[in-house]
């Protein structure tokens, strides 16, 4: 076992993350921090934690072996952690319901979320809806029109959706925005951050909730694969998913990771969403971190196909995991990750997520590099359900 | 003496309150920005703060989003900003001028030629909106040799601990945040204001100068009373806003709003 003991204090992870934003902000960021440390390693929030996910989520999610796909890509075995199979379809909930538990415990009536696909945004609203809370989503415009049934499942659960028109309208329009909602409603607002960014102790508390994804993988493998995998692949936006599969497996050398980032367009063009693969350094959203943005320090328009990976930084964890060579980050493109979506479906009868696809899309390449021997865990983070209308779109097929 | 102690000193003698209106630079254009310094001057303002256009302004409201994506339009960018501080220098050696803006631009072009570049052009100092005090280390060291003041907010929400932290880091003045929220949100609150600054001055000699929410001459009266120093932002942006089409009456409108404010600031004493 490597050590591995991040953030610092400052929650830091090397030269990332910290807290960048307003005064304002600076002392409900240290309450917050306060009363996780507190309750995580409280036995009845725990314990109402991981009622809440085996009975309300459905946890563990399996481990599939996708027998199919893995003839068919002709190389290691492939596993899939079907994140998919969660309630709301996504790991998102993993985390909602532990920030919304937080919330409770320190007296909040309202929470406020930022989505871009809309899949934080639905897991945010089903958990407000259980716990009897108030709810408002912020969203890009231009998401709310690329995921419009995601919008109607949100406001069928009672959230507020309120559409942001600022900037390029989409997810980092929207976390602008909740931002700016949270330092105007302090007293009796927590805003559910749905990804590993945003500033300390966001990053730190969102891993550690969606670290049951990695935990479960520990214990499953040894059973159904005989041993710990030899790579974990996951798509990377933020990266919730993808720390949430990794971080407890850092301590464990022998296992690759790779991140996979939305090439979109191509990484030679402008139209991407891969800081990491073709970014810098900068401070954006309250944390330092690899960030997409021009010589003059104003944050660039991303592309990508996936809405949810569709984002100009990243956490500030993976610029870390990056710099100290532990995970290798790459990037698919959007019609690679179209491609994996097909093959997925057809070969599995499992439609993902287009975000997932991305994910696929490296293992497939991976795979054909490893011997039959050698294992894969994919982290199928999300169902595809909410992609099916852009992706007839793509294909000029009209459902209506 | 920095320009921002000795504007502060010479207002404290003559027992008078600094008048400090922000503006976008670049807004509605670029080559708008140093006229309005000058007309702001004019009508009366003693510190100018002028707002680095960002495109991500977590911390501000709709106006002065609106106002960094006009500027944006332009491609104004922080170099440009500092250029536009060195052409009102030509005509105005004494009005202390202090930017004021994310870090991000700043951090992309390294704090070290920031610097310089602003001691070159005249700045006086500095208030990043996203720099806490906690993260201010690796910064303030470099922006204090190249003789610029570093501002610090401190808002409602700031506990007695932080309020002297900050305190002891900060030069030139303090910046007051009036309300929990973003910048030309509505609502004043005076006596939590007064509650507030009682509090601060516990902590510092710096002049505390107060904003969010100051947008006409009775709203600049009553913070006046209680502060050393009155931010007005939005209420002006908000003008340019209304008039962009027509960028030849700012400098005037600008003015036209400003004098009310000086005209109540000065009827306190």
């Amino acid at each position: 076992m490597m050590s591995y003991e991040y953030p610092d204090a400052g929650g830091h992870y090397g030269p990332y993350g910290g807290q960048f934003v307003a005064e304002t902000l600076m002392e409900p960021l240290r309450e917050l921090e306060a009363a996780y440390t507190k309750l995580k390693n409280d036995p009845a929030f725990l314990a109402e934690l991981d009622r809440d996910l085996t009975h309300y989520v459905g946890r563990p999610s399996p481990l599939y072996h996708a027998e199919r796909l893995t003839k068919a890509w002709g190389g290691a075995q492939v596993w899939l952690k079907r994140e998919d199979l969660n309630h709301t379809g996504a790991h998102k909930v993993n985390n909602t319901i532990g920030q919304a538990l937080l919330a409770k415990h320190l007296g909040k009536t309202r929470i406020i979320a930022e989505t871009g696909a809309g899949q934080h945004g639905v897991a945010s609203a089903t958990i407000a809806a259980r716990l009897g809370l108030e709810c408002v989503v912020y969203m890009g415009a231009e998401d709310v029109q690329r995921q419009s049934p995601n919008v109607y499942r949100m406001k069928l659960l009672g959230a507020k959706v309120v559409p942001v028109h600022s900037g390029t309208k989409t997810l980092k329009d929207a976390m602008n925005e909740a931002l700016r909602d949270w330092v105007t409603n302090v007293d009796n607002t927590f805003y559910v951050i749905g990804t590993v960014a945003g500033p300390h102790p966001y990053p730190m508390l969102v891993r550690d909730f969606q670290s049951i994804i990695g935990r479960e993988v520990i214990e499953q493998a040894p059973k159904q694969i005989g041993r710990q995998p030899d790579a974990l692949v996951a798509c990377v936006g933020g990266g919730s998913n993808a720390i949430g599969l990794f971080y407890p497996y850092i301590g464990e050398p022998a296992v690759k990771m790779y991140g996979v980032e939305a090439a979109g367009r191509g990484l030679n063009t402008p139209d991407h969403a891969a800081p990491l693969t073709a970014g810098k350094p900068g401070v954006l959203h309250g944390n330092r971190t690899y960030i997409m943005a021009d010589e003059n320090g104003q944050i660039l328009p991303t592309h990508s196909i996936s809405a949810g990976l569709d984002y100009p930084g990243v956490g500030p964890e993976h610029s870390w995991l990056k710099d100290s060579g532990r995970v290798t980050y790459v990037a698919a493109d959007d019609d690679e990750a179209l491609a994996s979506f097909h093959e997925l479906t057809r070969l599995e009868g499992i439609i993902p997520a287009l975000e997932s696809s991305h994910a696929l899309a490296y293992a497939k390449k991976l795979a054909a590099t490893m011997g039959k021997e050698q294992s894969i865990v994919v982290n199928l983070s999300g169902r595809g359900d909410k992609d099916i209308f852009t992706i007839a779109k793509l294909e000029g097929i009209s459902l209506l | 003496m920095s320009r921002l102690l000795e504007t502060f000193n010479a207002l404290k003698t003559q027992n008078r309150k600094a008048l400090i209106p922000f503006i976008t630079a670049g807004d509605p254009h670029p080559q708008y920005t140093v006229g309005f310094m000058h007309a702001l001057v004019k009508a009366g303002a003693d510190v100018l703060e002028l707002g680095i256009p960002f495109s991500d302004p977590m911390a501000d409201g709709p106006t002065i989003q609106l106002a960094c994506e006009r500027a944006l339009v332009h491609n104004t960018s922080l170099w440009q900003v500092m250029d536009m501080v060195a052409e009102f220098r030509k005509t105005d050696a004494k009005t202390p001028v202090v930017l004021m803006g994310y870090l991000n631009p700043i951090e992309m072009r390294g704090v070290e030629a920031f610097a310089k570049k602003a001691q070159a052009t005249g700045v006086d100092g500095v208030l990043i909106v996203d720099l806490a005090v906690e993260e201010s280390s690796a910064y303030l060291p470099t922006l204090r040799q190249h003789g610029l003041d570093c501002i610090f907010l401190l808002a409602p929400t700031s506990p007695e601990a932080r309020i002297a932290a900050i305190a002891k880091e900060a030069s030139g003045y303090l910046y007051y945040v009036s309300l929990k929220g973003v910048t030309g949100a509505a609502t004043l609150d005076i006596d939590s204001v007064t509650a507030k600054l009682a509090e601060i001055r516990k902590h510092t000699q710096l002049p505390v100068a107060v904003g969010f929410g100051i947008r006409d001459a009775a709203s600049a009266a009553a913070v006046g009373k209680v502060a050393d120093g009155v931010v007005v932002g939005s209420a002006l942006v908000s003008e340019i806003e209304k008039n962009q089409a027509n960028p030849g009456v700012l400098a005037g409108l600008l003015a036209d709003k400003l004098a009310p404010m000086r005209a109540a600031l000065d009827q306190l004493k």
